[in-house]
């Protein structure tokens, strides 16, 4: 028999937080966590604005040794992780072979990379680091955050560009439905503001240009757009067995209730056409959630502010949803938080599940004009209360991935 | 700085141990908790602070801070 799985934790540090409570503060007061760059010199880039982790200092929150140990995108998957399992309860409750690990990053530890590729070309390769490997592979956040919680359970991460936290959630519930795991901690974790990161995705045309209005450069949805805003910052959530959860007593935040996977089999970047793959993947999602068009309330989009994206996911939701299309609220909380690729997914699936707990709809808090396609309800500028009982939260990737987690309220059965 | 200091320093900044700790019989592996990664780059990291080259079979009689002192000591390093 199948395991209903429910959120009993929650952990994130992003460019609008340093913790759970502050995100959603400002996310739903509509604050854009978008800067003009300062980390690095941002005369050296086209998009010279990002959503950073502001006033970053990892030692804040870790040990001195692991600092040192660990790429900035593990540091930030630690931070968020341990914020998520203090939050559940679980420790010391939880049998440490039954806690599982499932975090996933687009790029793993491209800091690293860079410092050492660095250190070769200018003093050769036999005066890399010892650490270099561990530190730059991209399942190593999930290595190290077993290693902290002592989770002895299933640990492993997911690679599908901005859709990596997305699937790191579908897998983890899987894994819990089928009764291999009673709790996974599960998220994403992404560092991206380096030369070859910021670089490499001005070189692909991707980013926004629109640097001298920071705040408002994130615009999903809007005919204004010009790209999205490259950000850093790491999302982990506590999933846990129904039944584990309840006979403990534990604070239940949300139910996962489905999830769809698919391919576009079409192109490396561009979404297929009518955003075929995100509707199938949730079709697929709504169906193992056994909710109807006229029953989801809310779809936390993907919505990246770029034209092929905003316009593609509209059609997507349009052949989901049919005449319920129009009812439906869509927002974008990119439009505050740039895109943190691999921990996108769970960012936003936190910011879904307190929507549906808290009866508050994120808005698209930049959204002045909607682009041409682009009809639906985005929730613009303000948020909303409203009690809302389903909701999907989108993720595609560059290879064509596309994962939509379908999450319920929680009404205490 | 004395070679003392130096070695010292390093040491503290790779293992992110105590100063308190860092004296002359202390086991690096034992006592200051450095796993065999953690010694490897002790070991680059003198290496590029002294400009020398450590080859491996003398650095695994490296055990002790004393005994890396010594070691650069009789290098007659400036």
């Amino acid at each position: 028999m199948y395991k209903r799985v429910v959120i009993t934790g929650m952990g994130i540090i992003s460019p609008v937080g340093k913790n759970v409570a502050e995100n959603w503060k400002n996310i739903t007061e509509g604050n854009s966590g978008i800067e003009t760059l300062s980390i690095l010199d941002p005369a050296q880039f086209t998009s010279k604005i990002a959503g950073e982790v502001k006033r970053f200092d990892p030692l804040d929150r870790l040990d001195r040794k692991l600092v040192k140990r660990s790429d900035r995108y593990t540091q930030f998957a630690l931070i968020a992780a341990k914020e998520a399992y203090i939050s559940s309860g679980l420790e010391g409750i939880v049998h440490p072979e039954r806690l599982g690990v499932l975090i996933g990053s687009g790029i793993g530890g491209i800091n690293t990379i860079e410092e050492n590729y660095q250190i070769a070309m200018t003093k050769g390769s036999d005066r890399i680091k010892p650490y270099f490997i561990p530190m730059m592979i991209s399942n190593m956040a999930a290595g190290v955050v077993g290693i902290e919680v002592n989770a002895k359970g299933p640990n492993l991460s997911t690679v599908t560009a901005c859709a990596s936290s997305g699937h790191a959630i579908a897998l983890a519930t899987d894994l819990i439905t089928l009764g291999k795991a009673d709790a996974i901690l599960t998220g994403g974790s992404e560092a991206p503001l380096t030369v070859m990161g910021i670089g490499g995705f001005c070189a692909l045309k991707a980013l926004s240009t629109r640097n001298d209005d920071p705040q408002t450069a994130s615009r999903p949805f809007d005919r204004d757009r010009d790209g999205f805003v490259i950000a850093e910052g790491g999302a982990v959530i506590v999933l846990e067995e129904y039944e584990h959860a309840l006979s403990r007593g534990a604070n239940i935040i949300v139910e996962i209730t489905g999830s769809g996977m698919t391919c576009d089999a079409f192109h490396i970047t561009a979404p297929a056409e009518d955003g075929e793959g995100s509707f199938r993947s949730m079709k697929i999602a709504m169906d193992e959630a056994e909710i109807t068009p006229e029953q989801v309330d809310y779809i936390n989009a993907h919505g990246t502010s770029t034209l092929l994206n905003d316009r593609n996911e509209t059609a997507a939701i349009r052949t989901l949803l049919g005449d319920s299309a129009d009812s439906v609220m869509v927002s974008s909380t990119k439009s505050m938080t740039g895109h943190l690729l691999g921990a996108a997914g769970a960012a936003e699936a936190i910011f879904t599940a307190l929507a549906l707990k808290e009866g508050i709809v994120p808005p698209t808090a930049t959204l002045q004009n909607p682009g041409e396609g682009c009809d639906l309800d985005y929730v613009p500028q303000k948020a909303r209360k409203q009690y809302i009982r389903n909701a999907l939260s989108n993720s595609l990737g560059f290879g064509g991935h596309n994962v939509t987690i379908a999450l319920r309220k929680y009404t205490g059965k | 700085m004395s070679i003392e200091d130096t070695v010292k320093e390093i040491i503290i900044d790779q293992l992110g141990c105590e100063a308190l700790d860092v004296v002359p019989e202390a086991d690096i592996t034992n006592d200051l908790q450095a796993d065999s990664l953690d010694r490897y780059e002790l070991i680059m990291g003198f290496e590029d602070r002294f400009d020398l080259k450590i080859d491996d079979e003398e650095a695994s009689k490296l055990t002790t801070v004393g005994k890396i002192i010594d070691y650069l000591k009789s290098k007659n390093l400036d």
